[in-house]
């Protein structure tokens, strides 16, 4: 009995409050603060069109479907294997149609209007308007979703680094990461999938979080986690010198306006830095592929021999002995490298050589990197010339912008050109860096590695040194912090009252501290009182 | 007895069973207005099952107490024990809505005592003071005519944050609330120490019996017990049993508590020393003034009477005060190391902050005076656990102080509270219908803060008198939402005290708007009366005019702009509204009055309102769409009968506190400390599945019936889960 009245109770509870804060007693409301808002207002973003299929149907569903109002958004096609044609990010959520419109434009009209499951083509745009990947966007409209919320699926090309880029453009246009399980989660808790599917989606979600925890145990001794820490540590003691001045104001002594400002400066760059690697998490994942060209015999085979400690390739003292693309795979500060051995590059009336030369070319041409090899013997030859010519017209012909590294191997036999060479042939700047190396010897294979993550931007890298990578969820934590800075510099330039500096740096806080999610309140309070002096 | 409660329990089973079988008639019945004022109703009434007031049930039980003597007036709706800032305002929220209220206190002269700091307000204290207020209490009232000085403190850091702190005259401030009390209808005092509470059949409170032999009778009941069970004083190392200086502890109630399955645990708070006014020379001293012009807690202009104000001074720690302390440190109690209750940060005792901030050579103090015509003087920031014979001296290292005298000495005191986690949001215990607890007795420090609780319970217990549904305060709607939500959910080891970092989202709790947040739930709980409910449309009518007449008023040009460009360092477009001008940084009203743009009828509070909605709105529409992304899901209520231990993919420690806190919401539970997000979801998952079941089976029962009913009609239907949700 006590406890059917227990819960009865509750019932009671929710209804008096419904009665209390429902639309009837609203409309004499001054501000209508957050209930009226709260329960009324359509959150739409003024992109979205007026003509929104699920603005009538909105009211009827708003307390049935809708458990979260957060959007989320992941990449749903499997990653890592080999490169697939299609690849999905899927939207789901109340906002998925404004969020998609943001960054989708069709092809044949400025602006999107999304009608259920219809196929519509176009282009995804990054926030500076440049066109990302030409996708597929595909709106299945609540309840008619796989997660009975809304939901927008952008079919693009397959590559990761598309999708990636997609997704963060979707993150950045207001979506949230979507977490293991999510948009089955939803689909659950929405109604949709059955009850004996229930049990397995918790055991997914449990298993899923244990993972994360471990991974997230792993992160604690990394540097990542650490710089987010000490960011978070920032926001807090900035917040706690905000927020003392705030409880307690005439016992404390005014703010130091420029430390903080310089502080939040500090920061943004911390942040900044950190996004970058976001570039390097990238790496970390699809590898980077680096074609070794060059005349016949200047020691191509030898180089990837030695580069990959490995004996790979055959070296002969022939001429034209790689007739195929050979590969071998080697890791510079832990990101995974291709490298790949071509036939050398010349003119030849041997069909084998000769498509062995064509795969050369084609090989020059996909790969990130190319690397040039002369002999330090022979010098710079006209047929080096002529193969640089090739090159370049290749990359002409495709419009990318492949750096070239310009070995020039066998020093061993003529040390002295490497004070002459510059003379010689320095007018080639296409070469974005030159180094000299001794294949037999591995003499230079570290200065070619040097070279390589200079070129690629990861040369900060302390070899072995920042060991850690920004992923996707750690990269969607700095994009909000990023942006609750800018918002922060901007109100306190604006000289707006202090109080609203802690909306934004409360904020920033709360995104960095997604990852172990502690209680701010409690910990600003303790820092104030372990601080400061406080108490009349 | 026995029959009473057995037909009680009926017509509350009845009621459920109505609930249950119809759950949209209870809504409906919820908005019948003719059920809101309860003042009128004393017969059954015929549509609902529900109990009505007790005025004509005298003659339904107590019969044990023999009635021969005419003991009817031992019967009541509400019984509040206690009489301080919690108590009073308790019962009068209660006798205020009819239910028929008994307040009992060991004193009946020290009803609504300040017994530390005789004043009202500051940052967030003040939110919850305009909150009380807005909802139809008195601590503002109180407070707004009896002050000795007024000041507006964080003027300047922004609208959420801006706070009124005022200095009451500490006798006045008592007595016009004991006149209040004293003559409210309904409302009884009586001097009595409660010492045990009396249980009805279904762990259901049914009275309270007193020290002296006395039961009390009534099925409400709020504990509003301060520092004074088991309270004990401490000046040095020398202790007695007190709840204030001078007045005796109350003893028993603890133990019966206990008996009754409460934890309960203790707390330290302490006051400094009071010095005669007249011994001090302020002639050297800082002298802090009130504010010119005066702000006002209560939305009620009735009791806008300014009053001459009074002056605080402020004078500083020498190093001879630092040098006494350090010298006799093992004489204080908790470096001495005889008492091992720790006092709350906020408010630490002149050692700890020399032992802790060492680097400091000097701390503030405060010399504010208690009341018109007392000599009193309150050093704020001195207090000591000290013993008497050095408090003097101490005392008197202070500038200005050098001669002074010592009216009262410094104390420290200790006392029971239960850990609030064994209430819910609406104050009532989890394990006793009826029972409530309010104020210091859940952990909390301050007259505010006491206050605030005090008017949730009054209201909550006269509704639970009368049968109806308790009010819970969402932690996103009001400081006192907040303060509740902390309370009951959070592992709280000192003395509570109201903060403005406590609330996340500050910017939509302003004193400001305290009453268009919370005067129409005031009105519709009966405690905001006709006038004031009048008054309150017609300010709101008046800001949405002049938002409007803002928004669509342009100006060209002229010195208006101006002064906006020059002010603001922004151009001004021709053809701005005044509405867009107010927005730009620096800009303020009076700039608009100035240049005769303003509207003069308009009080400066409505001003001011109108001035923060607009040049804030960005911020404040930014923070209720966060707002909102939560609240869908956080507001989802948990069943109270949950098993937690069953639930295998909760971690074991969410197990633990989700079964000890029982959370009446998802997010109340992802409050709970030792609560992960994907423990959250995991609980998610259970409430779905265990909801689908029951659809399940209810579907099974009702396909049972239907076969049992057409024997020969197979059913088609699939017993399995293919339903979807209402």
């Amino acid at each position: 009995m006590a406890m059917v009245m227990a819960s009865f109770r509750i019932v009671l509870h929710t209804n008096t409050y419904n009665r209390f804060f429902h639309p009837p007693t609203l409309s004499t409301w001054r501000r209508c603060l957050l209930f009226s808002r709260a329960f009324s207002t359509n959150y739409n973003y003024s992109v979205v069109v007026k003509k929104d299929e699920r603005l009538g149907k909105r009211t009827e569903n708003e307390n049935s479907n809708v458990v979260n109002s957060t959007t989320i958004a992941a990449i749903v096609t499997s990653l890592g294997g080999p490169p697939a044609a299609v690849g999905i990010v899927r939207l789901s959520g109340p906002h998925a149609v404004s969020i998609a419109g943001r960054v989708f434009r069709p092809a044949v009209r400025n602006t999107w209007q999304p009608t259920s499951h219809v196929v519509e083509y176009g282009v995804v745009l990054d926030s500076d308007g440049n066109v990302i990947d030409e996708v597929l966007a595909v709106p299945m409209l609540a309840p008619r979703s796989y997660t009975r919320e809304d939901v927008v699926e952008l079919q693009c090309h397959g590559n990761e680094v598309c999708l990636r880029r997609v997704l963060r453009t979707c993150l950045e246009a207001g979506a949230t990461l979507a977490q293991p399980g999510e948009f089955t989660l939803r689909a659950f808790l929405n109604g949709r999938l059955d009850l004996s599917q229930a049990e397995n989606v918790a055991r997914l979600i449990s298993a899923k979080s244990m993972a994360a925890a471990d991974a997230a145990l792993e992160g604690i001794q990394g540097g990542f986690s650490s710089l987010v820490r000490s960011l978070r540590n920032q926001c807090i003691d900035m917040l706690t010198e905000i927020e003392a001045r705030l409880d307690f104001e005439d016992e404390m002594p005014p703010l130091d306006l420029n430390g903080i400002m310089d502080k939040i400066q500090h920061m943004s760059q911390d942040v900044e830095n950190a996004l970058e690697t976001a570039n390097y998490d990238k790496l970390l994942q699809s590898g980077l592929q680096l074609a070794i060209v060059g005349r016949p015999n200047v020691g191509k085979s030898s180089l990837l021999n030695a580069w990959s400690k490995s004996e790979r390739a055959i070296v002969t003292e022939i001429a034209g002995t790689t007739r195929d693309v050979i590969e071998a795979s080697i890791s510079i500060n832990g990101i995974p490298i291709t490298l790949l051995d071509t036939a050398g590059i010349r003119d030849t009336d041997d069909i084998v050589e000769k498509i062995g030369v064509e795969r050369s070319e084609a090989v020059a041409r996909g790969a990130d990197l190319i690397i040039m090899t002369v002999s330090a013997v022979e010098g710079w030859t006209s047929e080096d010339t002529k193969l640089l010519e090739r090159i370049q017209s290749a990359k002409e012909s495709t419009g990318s912008s492949t750096p070239v590294i310009l070995v020039v191997n066998k020093i061993d036999c003529k040390p002295s050109a490497e004070t002459e060479w510059d003379k010689g042939c320095h007018s080639h700047k296409i070469f974005s860096k030159q180094v000299f190396t001794c294949a037999v010897t591995s003499q230079g294979i570290q200065d070619l590695e040097r070279a390589v993550l200079e070129i690629v931007g990861m040369d900060g890298i302390a070899a072995g040194g920042r060991r850690w990578t920004v992923n996707q969820r750690q990269c969607e934590q700095l994009v909000r912090t990023k942006e609750a800075l800018v918002r922060l510099q901007s109100s306190i330039k604006e000289e707006l009252p202090m109080d609203f500096w802690t909306i934004d740096l409360r904020d920033a806080a709360l995104s960095l501290g997604q990852i172990n999610g502690e209680d701010i309140s409690e910990e600003v309070l303790s820092n104030i009182f372990s601080k400061f002096c406080i108490g009349k | 007895m026995a029959t009473v409660s057995f037909t009680l329990h009926l017509c509350r089973f009845g009621r459920n069973l109505c609930k249950t079988l119809f759950p949209t008639t209870s809504s409906i019945t919820l908005l019948n207005p003719r059920r809101r004022r309860i003042r009128r109703s004393i017969s059954f009434s015929s549509s609902t099952f529900s109990r009505r007031f007790s005025t004509v049930e005298t003659s339904s039980s107590s019969r044990d107490l023999g009635y021969e003597f005419g003991i009817v007036d031992e019967k009541y709706d509400v019984i509040v024990v206690g009489g301080g800032h919690a108590g009073c305002e308790a019962a009068l929220a209660s006798a205020r809505l009819g239910a028929k209220t008994l307040l009992l206190t060991l004193n009946i002269d020290r009803i609504a005592w300040q017994p530390c700091n005789p004043a009202v307000g500051a940052p967030a204290k003040s939110q919850l003071v305009h909150e009380v207020d807005a909802l139809g209490g008195e601590i503002g009232k109180i407070a707004d005519r009896c002050y000795l000085q007024k000041r507006v403190l964080n003027a300047s850091k922004g609208p959420a944050v801006r706070a009124l702190r005022a200095q009451t005259d500490k006798r006045e401030y008592a007595m016009l609330m004991r006149n209040v009390v004293e003559s409210t209808p309904n409302l009884s005092i009586r001097e009595a120490m409660v010492t045990d509470i009396i249980l009805g059949k279904n762990d259901n409170v049914e009275g309270v019996s007193t020290f002296f032999g006395m039961k009390f009778y009534a099925p409400s009941v709020i504990l509003t017990t301060g520092t004074f069970m088991s309270g004990k004083i401490w000046v040095g190392r020398t202790s007695m049993p007190a709840g204030r200086a001078g007045e005796s502890a109350s003893h028993g109630l603890t133990e019966n508590l206990q008996q009754l399955g409460f934890e309960t645990d203790r707390l330290k708070t302490g006051t400094p020393a009071r010095v005669d006014i007249r011994t001090v020379d302020f002639s050297g001293l800082e002298p802090q003034h009130g504010d010119e012009e005066v702000s006002w807690f209560s939305f009620d202009p009735d009791v806008h009477i300014e009053r001459e104000q009074m002056c605080c001074y402020l004078t500083r720690t020498t190093s001879t005060t630092h040098q006494i302390i350090r010298d006799n440190l093992h004489e204080t109690p908790t470096y001495g190391g005889w008492v091992e209750a720790k006092g709350p940060r906020y408010c630490p005792s002149i050692e700890d902050k020399i032992v802790r901030f060492q680097d400091k050579e000097s701390h503030q103090v405060f010399l504010e005076p208690e009341g018109r015509d007392v000599p009193e003087l309150y050093v704020q920031g001195f207090s000591t656990g000290l013993p008497e014979r050095l408090q003097l001296p101490l005392l008197r290292t202070l500038p200005g102080l050098e001669n002074c005298s010592m009216l009262r000495p410094a104390y420290a005191v200790e006392y029971d509270y239960l850990p609030a986690h064994q209430c819910s949001r609406s104050l009532m215990t989890k394990k006793i219908q009826g029972l409530f607890f309010s104020g210091q007795i859940n952990g909390t420090t301050g007259y505010e803060e006491a206050a605030a609780q005090g008017i949730v319970s009054g209201v909550n217990a006269a509704r639970h008198a009368d049968g109806k549904s308790l009010i819970v305060l969402e932690r996103e709607s009001s400081y006192i939402g907040t303060l509740i939500d902390d309370l009951v959910t959070k592992d709280l080891r000192e003395p509570y005290r109201m903060l403005t970092s406590r609330s996340e989202h500050r910017l939509l709790l302003r004193s400001d708007n305290a009453d268009s947040r919370l005067t129409p739930l005031g009105r519709e709980i009966g405690l905001i009366d006709d006038r004031r409910w009048k008054l309150y449309l017609e300010k709101q009518a008046r800001i949405s005019e002049e938002k409007k007449r803002l928004k669509s008023v342009k100006i060209a040009g002229g010195d208006l702009a101006a002064d906006v460009t020059r002010m603001s360092g922004q151009p001004v477009k021709n053809s701005s509204t005044l509405e867009s001008l107010l927005k730009k940084p620096h800009i303020q009203y009076g700039l608009l009055d100035k240049h005769g743009f303003g509207d003069k009828n308009l009080s400066r509070m409505e001003r001011e309102c109108v001035e923060i909605d607009i040049k804030y709105e960005g911020f404040i529409v930014r923070q209720q769409s966060q707002l909102q992304q939560m609240v869908t899901q956080q507001h989802k209520p948990l069943p109270e009968d949950l098993d937690y231990y069953a639930m295998i993919n909760l971690s074991l420690e969410a197990r633990e506190k989700l079964s000890k806190v029982r959370p009446q919401t998802i997010g109340q539970a992802s409050r709970v400390g030792g609560v992960s997000p994907a423990d959250i979801t995991a609980l998610l998952i259970e409430l779905e599945a265990k909801r689908r079941k029951a659809q399940g089976q209810r579907m099974y029962k009702m396909m049972n019936a239907i076969q049992a009913n057409t024997q020969d009609e197979e059913p088609k239907v699939s017993l399995t889960e293919t339903t979807r949700p209402g």
